[in-house]
């Protein structure tokens, strides 16, 4: 309601004091519904790619690549060199264009992604960024202070471990590869994907047992 | 640009939070907003790069205090302003663009597993790179309105140069509509004392992928 609506006051306007919706969903859908008159937009690709993100492309196509490169030292090897045709041979990630490098953890580095300018991010292979990727307390601390937000995430590194920040300034999407946890010997790889948690593929965790099971 | 966005280092935003901000969306009609910007922008009125700098213009203040689909939001309204794609009547000359547009320019849903998967900006070489791996090479310094990925903490700094990445579209050009022009990119490594003082840390190393005209020979 506008203050001119405000100054005339009165029950009149009452109906819109119970609007559903708020000012950015109104925005959206009217937004939606001129573009889609216009033939601009198809409405049902827009609910395609809401299913695609909720039910296809997620951490799980990472954890996969992960997994795989943990059980088969020749695909950890060509996902070192070449990721973007690695990952492709499994039918996953980026078909062109934008190119995937994996970085890999070792006993003595550690790797950790950012998006300082946007929220650059490999949707390919971790579905959407979470809020905590796009705010800007991570983007501002995690290239000047790692190992602080680090702690925040619960992960207490060695002092001796480096650490390698990659700030994704261009098209180029990192996959962290994280090492592979002790006691782990001899789990498929459908088991191995499970060690495998989405921060762990940005360099914000580590591969783990689930609580729950070890 | 230089701007609020550029957030490498800025020091009083407090912790991340992780636990509280895990999940993707904020509320449900986000998901409408980036369902709806991917739609609007496959036609090509705009870039990926343009986008990101209709972001980068929001003022600092609002940039800071709205979530991050109300920015997307804010970004598509400014870019479906200033394409005319919002004006209406007959008369609007986007309206005849928009009807003699081929079927293909529209995202269809059957499209969309393909579409998702698709980068934008990686092309064949026409040159050859002026950097190897292992050269020293100073980024520029400068300020600008316009749009750049070069972040304000890593201008005028020297690095190494890691390794040659690929053949790129350039985002400060191709944002404001002056050509792909594609250049060579190279990640580049800098030390802690290089990026941020005295302080130095020897087992923390920060690198940006910078195209080559951000880069010097040192």
């Amino acid at each position: 309601m506008s203050s001119a609506e405000h100054a005339e006051g009165g029950d009149a306007h009452d109906d819109h004091a119970h609007n559903e919706y708020s000012d950015s969903q109104a925005r959206v859908l009217a937004l939606e519904t001129l573009l889609a008159a216009k033939g601009l937009i198809d409405p049902t690709a827009i609910a395609a790619i809401i299913q695609a993100y909720e039910t296809k492309i997620g951490p799980h196509n990472g954890a996969r690549i992960v997994a795989r490169a943990w059980q088969d030292a020749a695909f950890a090897e060509w996902l070192k060199t070449d990721a973007s045709a690695a990952i492709a041979s499994t039918g996953l990630g980026e078909l062109k264009g934008t190119r995937t490098r994996a970085v890999f953890n070792t006993e003595n580095l550690h790797n950790l992604v950012v998006c300082t300018l946007c929220s650059c991010y490999p949707w390919a292979l971790l579905g959407l960024p979470p809020e905590w990727y796009k705010a800007p307390a991570y983007r501002a601390r995690a290239v000047i202070d790692p190992r602080a937000v680090l702690l925040e995430f619960g992960l207490e590194l060695p002092q001796t471990t480096k650490i390698r920040v990659w700030d994704s300034t261009a098209e180029l999407r990192y996959l962290v590869v994280p090492e592979r946890p002790l006691g782990s010997e001899g789990m498929t790889e459908d088991e191995l994907m499970r060690l495998v948690s989405r921060d762990s593929m940005i360099g914000a965790g580590v591969a783990t047992f689930p609580a729950s099971s070890k | 640009m230089t701007g609020v966005h550029d957030l490498g280092g800025q020091p009083g935003f407090g912790s991340v939070s992780p636990y509280e901000n895990s999940a993707p969306f904020s509320a449900e009609w986000e998901k409408r907003v980036l369902g709806l910007i991917l739609c609007a922008s496959w036609p090509g009125f705009w870039t990926l790069d343009e986008f990101r700098h209709a972001l980068e213009s929001i003022d600092p203040a609002t940039y800071l205090s709205v979530t991050y689909f109300e920015r997307w939001l804010m970004g598509l309204e400014a870019l479906l302003d200033r394409h005319g794609v919002l004006k209406v009547g007959p008369e609007a000359p986007i309206n005849k663009l928009i009807a003699e547009m081929p079927g293909e320019a529209i995202l269809r849903s059957d499209q969309v597993d393909t579409g998702l998967a698709a980068g934008p900006s990686e092309h064949p070489h026409v040159s050859q790179p002026r950097f190897s791996a292992g050269d020293r090479a100073r980024t520029k310094a400068f300020t600008s309105s316009g749009h750049t990925r070069l972040p304000a903490y890593a201008r005028g700094k020297t690095g190494i140069i890691e390794s040659v990445q690929g053949f790129y579209t350039f985002p400060d050009d191709n944002a404001h509509h002056r050509g792909a022009n594609p250049q060579w990119l190279y990640t580049v490594v800098f030390d802690w004392r290089t990026l941020w003082g005295s302080e130095t840390d020897e087992r923390l190393t920060t690198s940006i992928d910078a195209w080559e005209s951000y880069l010097d020979a040192e």
